[in-house]
């Protein structure tokens, strides 16, 4: 049996991403927990991090849409933005520059998702963004954080200081027992809604907590200072609702969410409009909004969300069970025909019970319900054009 | 049993050869999802790609040990693409062949030599 013949998956799941050995990869400060819990580690993103755990990808997914699954997500990078001036909106306003989004709107306590653009109107990276009051939180993706922080000191910094956090992990608690587990321990979680942020005092030391995540689940991200990830990961993990999750079914979770992986579904070349994320545009920096534009390639971004653009994301569910992977070339019909598109995700979506992928189509393709077809080994396999997500979302709004 | 180094499994059973993977193979793959069989009656020579699995990893094949004729696939594969990982070495055979010539599995590893393989 020719065993991992790669068929476009994931980077992290084959780990054969990056250029480094083991030897050269950055560990979180969970690396020793992740090792002792029996985990499969492999490369991603510069860091050696846990890509299944004994239960497999499978469980590890079903457990967090039934119970709640741990996630390390310590190789994601955290940075504060704070304006020099002591006003707190001069870094909102500074912000505003970089992303495509209502930042300056933003409640205190309250956290939205946003893109970093580029001049071509294409995405640098998508990020968090949180409003804590006298200063902006902000969590951006492991193998940009470099970039998108040299980014920000290079437009931002004669507004703001800006401090990458180094000293601290982050952990994601996922799942419909996430939110009975963490009030257990850090009292007032509870109290949280979807996309709310709080620095909250526990046994753990002082915890960054959001109301958010990457799986479709309600559930928490908790920024822990390193000296205390570990007691706090075994103090969940003690729970026995609370298992382990690796990076394999962080991307089937994800993928079953409708959310977008940052270089697989989104690049540098993809426009927020194509790539179907318009609604993280708010009303404010749109055409007639009081902030229009002054976002980089919004002479591209602001016409595309009236005239429309040539191709779009979208999801497909793939008929019978053969997933359709990432680079499966897209047709409109059986035989003949060029190209319309490419899946850019594909997957077995363990709580749908069958393939899903996502990829980008000729607009004239996109409506749900239009079926197309994925040539799967010289095959022509038909798939149905599908709203997104794929399984309901259960966020606590 | 006879094993591969593409790690498949070859038991004779009367005068057909019944193939699979061995559980090392399937643990490696993970979680199997999808499994595409040969159609009855093909006939197959050495190293042709005549299966597909999907793991939740990657897509895999299984490549035809001998020269032969497939003459029974196991369908429960098809419903239940699972099995291979709980029970590679039994209940979840792929297909049946008949050989063209059973000596050509005489240069196939022992179970020890396998075991060594693997080590």
């Amino acid at each position: 049996m020719a065993v991992f013949r790669a068929a476009g998956t994931v980077p992290a799941l084959t780990g054969d991403e990056g250029d480094g050995r083991m030897s050269e990869l950055k560990r979180t400060g969970l690396y020793d927990l992740h090792v002792e819990l029996g985990a499969r580690m492999v490369p991603f993103a510069g860091y050696e991090m846990p890509v299944q755990y004994p239960l497999g990808v499978m469980k590890e997914h079903l457990h967090c849409r039934a119970a709640a699954g741990l996630f390390d997500v310590s190789h994601m990078g955290q940075v504060i933005l704070r304006a020099r001036s002591g006003v707190p909106a001069d870094a909102a306003t500074a912000l505003e520059t970089l992303v495509p989004v209502d930042v300056l709107g933003l409640k205190e306590g309250r956290q939205r998702y946003g893109l970093f653009t580029n001049d071509a109107g294409g995405i640098e990276d998508d990020l968090m963004i949180a409003d804590r009051g006298d200063h902006l939180f902000l969590v951006v993706n492991a193998a940009c954080k470099e970039a998108d922080i040299a980014h920000l000191r290079a437009h931002l910094s004669d507004i703001c200081e800006i401090e990458e956090i180094t000293d601290r992990a982050l952990l994601a608690l996922q799942g419909p027992a996430a939110e009975a587990v963490l009030d257990g321990l850090v009292p007032g979680a509870a109290a949280m809604r979807f996309m709310d942020v709080a620095v909250m005092p526990s046994d753990f030391g002082t915890l960054w907590i959001s109301r958010s995540g990457y799986t479709g689940e309600d559930g928490y991200e908790i920024s822990v200072e390193n000296a205390r990830a570990v007691a706090f990961a075994r103090a969940l993990l003690a729970h026995e609702v609370v298992q382990p999750i690796g990076l394999g079914a962080r991307d089937s979770l994800r993928l079953e969410a409708g959310l977008c992986l940052y270089g697989n579904d989104i690049d540098t070349t993809t426009s927020p409009v194509e790539a179907a994320l318009t609604w993280a545009i708010q009303k404010v920096r749109r055409p007639g909004g009081a902030r229009e534009g002054g976002f980089p390639g919004a002479d591209r971004i602001l016409p595309e969300l009236s005239q429309g653009t040539t191709r779009l994301r979208v999801g497909l569910r793939p008929e019978g069970r053969a997933p359709m992977r990432a680079g499966t070339v897209l047709y409109a019909l059986h035989e003949g025909g060029a190209p319309i598109g490419e899946v850019t995700s594909g997957a077995f979506g363990p709580s749908i019970g069958g393939p899903m992928s996502m990829g980008y189509v000729a607009s004239g393709h996109a409506e749900p319900g239009t079926t197309i077809y994925g040539e799967v080994r010289g095959k022509r396999l038909p798939a149905t054009v599908t709203a997104m997500p794929f399984r309901p979302s259960t966020y606590k709004r | 049993m006879k094993f591969t180094e593409e790690h498949e499994w070859l038991r004779v059973e009367d005068d057909v050869v019944v193939v699979g993977i061995t559980e090392h193979a399937a643990e490696q793959l993970g979680d199997v999802v999808f499994v595409d069989l040969p159609e009855e009656g093909t006939t197959v020579s050495k190293d042709d790609e005549i299966v597909v699995i999907e793991s939740v990893k990657a897509a895999s094949d299984i490549l035809a040990p001998v020269d032969g004729e497939i003459v029974e696939v196991n369908e429960a594969l098809t419903d239940n693409p699972a099995l291979v990982n709980e029970d590679a070495q039994g209940e979840a055979w792929f297909f049946k062949m008949k050989v063209d010539d059973l000596s050509a599995l005489d240069d196939l590893m022992d179970e020890a030599a396998y075991k060594d393989f693997i080590a």
